[in-house]
């Protein structure tokens, strides 16, 4: 590491910029960090191909690779697919639509945030994980245990960004509408809302990785239809490949999930200015 | 309704509605009678007789060692790691791209190659687990609270000549202290989780587990004790590291509290 600091790590950033010219900044990060993943994927296949572990135990890469594009070609992958993504989406809309209301209701009330303090005090930390073997006996295994499970898990942050968003929103600018004699409902949709925004996206942006999550576990745990069940069927044949192709396949879902929501969360803070504050 | 008595409501609501909810509860298992939904209070006996402390030896500490353990390797590597890459750009540019697939990646789609890879369903498989997805909140919190320290702190650290090891130890590490914890209070949510799950995907001990042979057995009353176990596991970790936190960054509140005035 070298002594100079962050000084020194934002003084590099802006001379790039002036030196070498807009394009040139912009693109040698871009290749390093192509190089950075370029060396993973090296590594990964010389590891698995001269046995420093045994390719029955990490496939190399380019055999995971192949695999996947062939499973890519069957049927079933896609179907597992769209039931796995038919999951995750009912699980974050439902919690979406039964968060963002509730969140806005006792954002909104003093009392009503009081009231409900303790309950959601204790039933937020409690790991959805533990809620399967109950799903498992009460809906089985059904769409709607996964989706239960996946609502459940999507909830709360989304809960909790909701009644921080209501409750930061500039006094101000509230009595200033009430004094213009802004009715209850138009203050709420014309001024909480809009300042809640921010909020709402960053926990959206938390609650759909939650909802995926969720949405495999309950496919893997309880054999639902989706991803999780066919990893879950290819492990215990033990065919390794199926299972890293897989979590490949569930990898790259998940990175497009998370890249598309915190687009999202951008463009709602870009308008925002103020600061956000991340809860979970 | 005067100021007061506003209050008083508001604190009677507080302690009303938690124990309606509970009554509800219990009122509802009796009346429903369906053995899926044992009654609360038989369902808290059994919580005593299972786990006040029968078996708390045998699976609650091996569940709590495996948390404890993943949870430390975590925040150690995460600081370790986040320190430097949050003071090197390029540093950044080279590993953000392995963070964020880590990162959005569903832990569970790991479960089964983690043993395979591993050739254990013990600790070592556990551990190393829990700890894998825990770095990443301490990490990336790390890196965020490095990268927004004060340059006006670095400047007057160096010209106090405070250089190196000494620098990260002053200025860098207080200075993100409060993101880091942060960082730690999501990991430590998420090391109950992946607790939870590597317990229920093959072991022979820990809470998970009795989750698991309960549910097998058709054990109601243990699996909804198991439940609620977990409930309050996750419920005392967290306000134990709430408490840490408050001590550790007394400082840290006293001096914003100083700064504002």
């Amino acid at each position: 590491m070298s002594a100079s600091g962050v000084a020194s790590a934002r003084s590099v950033s802006e001379e790039t910029r002036f030196t070498a010219g807009a394009i040139g900044a912009r693109v040698a990060p871009l290749l390093a960090a192509l190089a950075s993943v370029a060396v993973f994927l090296a590594v990964w296949e010389l590891v698995s191909r001269r046995g420093l572990i045994s390719e029955q135990d990490l496939p190399a890469m380019s055999t995971t690779f192949r695999e996947l594009w062939s499973m890519m070609h069957t049927r079933d992958f896609w179907s597992a697919f769209v039931e796995t993504v038919r999951g995750w989406a009912l699980g974050l809309g439902i919690a979406t639509a039964l968060a963002v209301p509730i969140g806005i209701v006792l954002g909104s009330s003093q009392f009503a945030l009081r009231a409900f303090r303790v309950p959601v005090e204790f039933l937020r930390p409690i790991p959805s994980a533990a809620l399967i073997p109950l799903l498992f006996l009460t809906l089985g295994t059904t769409l709607k245990s996964e989706v239960f499970l996946a609502t459940f898990g999507a909830f709360w942050p989304l809960l909790v960004q909701t009644i921080y968003g209501v409750r930061d929103v500039d006094p101000v600018a509230l009595d200033t509408a009430r004094s213009f004699g802004v009715g209850r409902f138009e203050r709420l949709y014309r001024i909480k809302l809009p300042s809640a925004i921010p909020y709402i996206a960053t926990g959206l942006r938390i609650s759909s990785a939650v909802s995926l999550i969720l949405a495999f576990t309950a496919e893997l745990f309880m054999g639902t239809g989706g991803l999780g069940q066919i990893m879950n069927v290819s492990e215990s044949f033990g065919l390794t490949e199926q299972v890293y192709a897989l979590a490949l396949a569930t990898g790259f879902l998940g990175l497009a999930i998370y890249v598309a929501f915190a687009a999202i969360e951008r463009r709602a803070l870009r308008w925002h200015p103020s600061q956000r504050l991340e809860a979970s | 309704m005067s100021r007061r008595t506003y209050h008083a409501a508001a604190i009677a609501a507080e302690i009303a509605v938690p124990l309606g909810i509970v009554a509800a509860w219990q009122l509802w298992t009796v009346h429903a009678q369906d053995p899926k939904f044992p009654r609360l209070s038989t369902i808290l006996v059994q919580f005593r007789e299972l786990w006040l402390f029968s078996q708390f030896g045998l699976h609650v500490v091996p569940s709590l060692e495996r948390i404890g353990l993943g949870f430390g390797i975590a925040v150690v590597l995460g600081v370790a790691l986040g320190i430097p890459l949050g003071l090197s750009r390029w540093g950044r540019i080279l590993a953000m791209p392995h963070i964020e697939w880590w990162r959005a990646m569903p832990p569970p789609a790991l479960l089964p190659i983690s043993i395979v890879l591993l050739h254990s369903i013990g600790n070592r498989q556990k551990v190393s687990f829990i700890a894998f997805f825990c770095l990443f909140p301490v990490l990336l919190n790390t890196i965020d609270g490095v990268r927004g320290i004060d340059p006006t702190m670095i400047e007057t650290a160096r010209s106090y000549g405070l250089r190196g090891f000494a620098r990260i130890r002053r200025i860098v590490l207080p200075a993100a202290l409060p993101q880091i914890f942060a960082g730690m209070r999501t990991s430590l949510s998420l090391a109950v989780i992946m607790m939870v799950l590597t317990e229920y995907f093959s072991s022979t001990s820990g809470v998970g587990y009795v989750l698991l042979i309960s549910k097998n057995t058709f054990q109601l009353a243990p699996m909804w004790a198991a439940i609620v176990l977990i409930g309050v596991l996750g419920y005392v970790l967290n306000l134990l590291l709430i408490l840490v936190e408050r001590r550790v960054l007394a400082w840290h509140r006293g001096w914003r509290a100083a700064a504002a005035q």
